[in-house]
This record gives C-alpha cells, structure tokens and sequence, in this order.
C-alpha cells in the first residue's frame, strides 16, 4: 500500500510513557473486522481513550488538547504481543509518521516500516530527556531526520543519532514497499523454487 | 565450521541478501485465515498480482468463529463478511479451504501440524504471532503483518533481517503437576515480554527432547510472548513419529529420504549462540500470572512480588496490578474466579484436554464458575469423544464446545465481562484481551481444571 515519503518531520509529539504497551491496547480485537484498510485511527487506543459509553476518557493523553502532533513517543517495549498490522495502521490513519521509544518489540517496528511510520529507537535516557522537555514545554518541537538519521529536541538542541538498514531507509525516504522490490525479482525466486524439495 | 539448527534452515532460504538490508526469505508454507488476509488480497487485486504458488498455502477460518451453533449462519454480519472474502479470496486463487464446518477446520496452528502440512526444516509464516508453534517440528516460523501476507501471496518470499540466535536450555526432571505451559511461562516470567526481542530461541535440554510434540507446540507458541521471533526444537523420532502418516504428509520413499535429511537438522557440537541461558527443571512449579502481561507470572504457592523487586517502572507495574484488582504480596492461592478457559493454539490440543479431565474426573464444576471448553481442531473434537474425555467432563458438570480461537482474542462472542477473573489456559493477559475489562490469569490446563472444580485459585499438586 502506498504511502507517503518520509524525509524530515518536524512536529510537537503527544507522550505516552507506559512500559510494555501491547498492541491489543493500539487496537483492540473486536475493531479488527474490517474487509478494508480504512477508519482504524478511530480506534487507536480505543479501551485507554473512551468509555464504554463512547464518551471520552479526559485523562487519557489523545484527549488532552495541550499535546498533539505527528510524533507518539513511547515507553520501553513499544507494540509488544500480536502481529497485528492494524496497529500500525492505527498509528499511521490516526495521523502519527513516527513513533518514539527506547525499545520496539520486533513485529511492530516491521509493520510500521511497511506502512510509513518510522519507528526511532533512543536510549533510554533520550527518551527521559524528550519526556522531561514535552513536559515542560508541549510545544517542544522534536525534528526527526531521516536522510541523517537523527533526532533531536529543538529547544534543548539535543540530538541522539538512530539506526535504521539503508534498505528501509531508501524505501521510506521514497515511499517504495518491498513488494515493489520483490515483484522485481520474480524470476530469480522462481528458480530458487524449482530447486526445493518440497 | 559448524552451524545451529536455525542457521541450517535460515541460510537454505536465502533467496537474495542485500546489502545492509533484509534477506529475500523463502516461505515454504503460508497459513492465512478470515482476519488479516482480506487487506492482503485487496492489496494484491489492486496491483494486479496473482497467487504465485497457491499450493504452498493454505486457509482456515478460526479467529472470529462462533463456538456454539456453527451448523447456522454466522450473525455477526462483520464475521461473517470477513469468513465470506476468505472463501471466496481462497476460490478464486486456487488455495486448500478449510471454512466453518469443514471436518479439517480449526485453530490454524493446531490444524496445520495435524495434517503434516508443518514438517521439518521449513519456513512458516501467517498472519498471527504465535505462528511460532510450528517451531516444535524444526521449523522456522514466524507470525507476519498483512503487508508480509500480501508479498508472500505473491512473491512466496518476504524481506527479513536474520534475526540473533539465542539457546535456552532446560534440563533435569519436572516436578508433579508441572507442565509444558509452566515452562514455557517460568521461562518468560525469567526474561520478560522483551528478554528476547530481536532474537530467534532453540529450546534445548532432556526437559524438551523427553516432551511430546503437543508439549513442545506449546512451548514453542509461547516464544512470542518473551519478545522472540519464534522458538524452535529439533526435529528426532518423537517429531518422526508425529507427523508420519498424517494426511497430507510425505509417503514411501520420498518420506524416507525426508526424514535422512531431516535428521541432519540440529545444532553442530561447537556452534555459536548470541546468547545462552541454562534453567533447572526443579526450581520449575506451576505457575500463574497476576498482571497484565505473560512476563508476570510466578509459582502458584508464591505471592505477588513488590512493585520494588520487579524490573521496570513501578506506574506500570501498579496501573497492571490495580486493573487486575491485586495488591503486591497477596498470596494467589484462594483468589476467587469466575471463568475458565481451556482452548487456544497453546493449550487446546488433545493432550491439555487428557490432562484437565484428568483433575475433574469424579469432582463437579464449581457453581459459580462459568467454562469454557473448546478443542482446537474437529480432530482433537472427535479424539475427546473417543476417548471418553467427553464422558468424564460432562459427568462433572461441563460443557464442550466448537473449535475456534474463541476467548483468545474474544472476536466472537465468547467474552469474558468486564472485571471478572478467568483462569485462562491462552496465551496473553493483556488489559482487555478477552473481552473489554477482563482480568485474565494465565495457567496450565492443570491449574484450569483446579480452578474450575473449587472456584478459587488452587494448586492443582493437591488434586492429583
Ligand atoms: S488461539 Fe489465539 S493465539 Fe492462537 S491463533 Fe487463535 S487468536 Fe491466535
């Protein structure tokens, strides 16, 4: 699926510093019955974000109009548990390019690399560091670079660089998926399949 | 130079390796079902791609299946509407499927071993994490997103980086009452839910080579649950034994020179690990989570530990505690129940069905608790009726029901209401997991069936 190339972001972030946040939290089970790839920011977050009424938890950090932006930045252990594309979906549809923590759990930072949101691993004491500075100041700017492959606090000027395979990269900063590659190299695969035993 | 197990299997599915990227990773067979290939096969329709190896997958409708009644129409018009597009995905592009009331249908990762489509040595992937089942046999496998489900459709192939390796030994003698699934939750509750992250786990030692392959499938699916790709065991005579004759294994001589090549599948003497970590099988009892993640688990007879000795933020330790309704320091031996589920890829084999009738027999059902029995397959349906099983749970008050994911995920209407306690033998605790609000306790089959005779948690040594 297509989606927008990513290059430099510079936005506000929203905090989320909660350890272990499952993707059954991202997007519940019962909102995976959809036949389409539309709607799932919605629910991003749904049981932590509404009542069961519908009506919105106050206390919850989406609903708080001081934070917003296209950065989500994580606690350690980010997107733990099911394989799940929807919860990046999520993540993406609901307007975030890029998620923060000071750990990604593995499925997770793969699905969202192959829907456009770029996950940014930091050490930990980066990650308190964007914490303290969005906590201080909500319109803290964070710059995501992906071309350098850094980012950095804006007020504070501190900056941490991050990791990411030069293949990803090439990918996001263009908006490919691997399909696209793969597609490209039909018969190289088709061979290799002609020589299995099973 | 001398290989592990994984390198073995890995390295002969290399297709391509590209430089400082993925590998181009063959996939020898692809599991999808009703939940996360719709989005794959729309993706694949407005590319104009088609299925190019249709025989190496295979479908199975299971994550949002009713478990009573399944002979009528499905209600839920959303259900329904994703079980049609895989019926009609799986015609249209000449896949094997398995739909609702197919005698071959159930739990994906249950149907695929039962039927040999899982062997040795091959590269497995579907649309759900605990893929990592079929690692019991030798395998590589793995759960994968439906943009992976979209290029193995069709391209058979997905990018992958290769992942650490990491050996787990358990060795010695398992005590009275202890099972697979307290292994495999002792193991995570050692590491946690991301002591593995990044790394792919050979499970080794006498614990797993004397352990039946339902016990190591057990294992293995909880590989997931400590951060780990996936977990895998090499294959021997137990595997063998397993999969020969199964319907749509290998026959005569071509299984013959499979098994001659299967046997070679195991880690060389000398072969390097990133990590290695060696347990005692005796410092192993039953086990029981308490929070809200599988990594929160301890021994039965153990108390819920202070926000202090655990690892971690003490906010998220005690936001898990107060939404299941637990204190630090409370004993969890006598903590009162409402539900019981035995059923899952984890535990909803015939084995975990043997084992619960095995406490129930000649007791009755508590009256409070409500309990759910699902069987993973029609297979392990129709074992449990062969073999009295079926007799022995009636006769203590419960009921058996149809095979389906049921209360893993809580797709259909199997929920457990908010703020209740079920003693679950599945696979994740997660807040909400089985039904929004749900406190879930994750256990053995064992500690199920305890359980579900007193109403309380119970440590099922005194009732064997
Ligand atoms: S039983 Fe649970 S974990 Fe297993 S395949 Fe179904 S939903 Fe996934």
């Amino acid at each position: 699926m297509a989606y927008d190339k990513f290059n430099i972001l510079t936005s506000t972030a929203v905090p989320l510093p909660l350890e272990n946040v499952d993707t059954d939290q991202i997007i519940p089970a019962r909102f995976l019955k959809a036949t389409k790839r539309e709607g799932f920011g919605d629910n991003l977050f749904r049981d932590w974000r509404y009542n069961n009424d519908g009506s919105p938890k106050e206390s919850f950090v989406l609903n708080n109009p001081i934070y917003s932006g296209k950065i989500l930045v994580g606690g350690k252990n980010f997107g733990s548990g099911s394989s799940r594309e929807h919860a990046a979906w999520a993540v993406y549809d609901y307007g975030f390019r890029c998620v923060v923590s000071s750990f990604f759990a593995d499925i997770f930072r793969n699905n969202c690399l192959n829907v456009g949101v770029l996950p940014v691993q930091v050490s930990p004491e980066f990650s308190e560091k964007i914490f303290t500075a969005i906590y201080d100041d909500p319109n803290t700017e964070i710059e995501v670079h992906l071309p350098n492959q850094t980012i950095t606090i804006k007020s504070t000027g501190a900056q941490e660089s991050f990791e990411i395979n030069s293949y990803k990269k090439e990918n996001m900063l263009n908006g490919f998926d691997d399909i696209d590659y793969l597609q490209n190299i039909k018969g190289e695969i088709e061979s290799f399949a002609n020589d299995l035993l099973l | 130079m001398s290989s592990t197990l994984f390198d073995k299997v890995w390295d002969s599915h290399v297709v391509r390796k590209i430089e400082g990227g993925p590998d181009v990773f063959f996939i020898d067979r692809h599991f999808i079902h009703e939940v996360t290939s719709p989005v794959a096969f729309l993706g694949l329709k407005s590319r104009g791609l088609k299925v190019l190896y249709p025989e190496r997958t295979f479908a199975t409708a299971d994550h949002n299946t009713p478990t009573i009644n399944q002979h009528l129409p499905v209600e839920d018009p959303l259900s329904a509407k994703q079980l049609k597009a895989l019926e009609d995905n799986s015609n249209e592009y000449g896949i094997s499927h398995w739909g609702l009331g197919h005698q071959k249908n159930g739990i994906v990762h249950v149907v695929g071993p039962e039927n040999g489509i899982t062997f040795p040595g091959a590269t497995i992937v579907c649309g759900d994490s605990h893929t990592s089942t079929h690692g019991a046999f030798g395998c590589i496998a793995f759960g994968i997103g439906t943009s992976e489900v979209e290029m193995v459709l069709s391209t058979q192939c997905i990018m992958q980086p290769k992942p650490k390796k990491m050996r787990i030994n358990v060795n010695g003698q398992l005590g009275k009452g202890v099972t697979p699934k307290d292994v495999a939750l002792y193991i995570i509750s050692q590491l946690s839910t991301s002591g593995a992250t990044g790394y792919f786990v050979e499970y080794a030692g006498d614990v797993f080579e004397n352990m039946t392959m339902e016990g190591r499938m057990t294992v293995c699916n909880l590989s997931i649950e400590m951060g780990a790709r996936g977990g895998m065991i090499a294959p021997d005579e137990t595997t063998f034994a397993y999969l020969k004759d199964k319907p749509l294994s290998l026959k005569g001589e071509a299984w013959d020179k499979a098994v001659a090549h299967w046997k070679t599948l195991k880690t060389d003497e000398g072969a390097k690990f990133d990590k290695e970590l060696t347990f005692n099988a005796s410092d192993i009892e039953p086990m029981i989570t308490y929070g809200t993640n599988p990594g929160m688990g301890i021994g039965i007879s153990k108390q819920i530990p202070d926000a202090e000795a655990v690892e971690g933020g003490v906010a998220t330790y005690k936001k898990s505690l107060d939404y299941m309704g637990y204190n630090e320091n409370d004993a969890m031996i006598g903590k009162k129940i409402d539900y019981v589920f035995l059923g899952s890829c984890t535990n909803g084999r015939i084995e975990d069905f043997r084992a619960f009738a095995s406490i129930v027999k000649g007791k009755k059902k508590a009256d409070h608790v409500t309990a759910w029995l699902v069987p993973g397959s029609h297979e392990v349906e129709d074992k449990i009726k062969e073999e009295g099983i079926l007799d022995i749970i009636t006769e203590a008050g419960f009921t058996l029901r149809q095979p389906g994911c049921s209360a893993c995920l809580a797709m259909n209407d199997d929920k457990i209401p908010a703020g209740k306690y079920a003693v679950s033998t599945s696979n994740r605790n997660f807040e909400g997991r089985q039904g929004p609000g749900s406190r879930t306790l994750l256990a053995s089959p064992l500690v199920a069936a305890a359980a579900a005779v007193t109403g309380v948690v119970t440590d099922p040594r005194e009732l064997l």
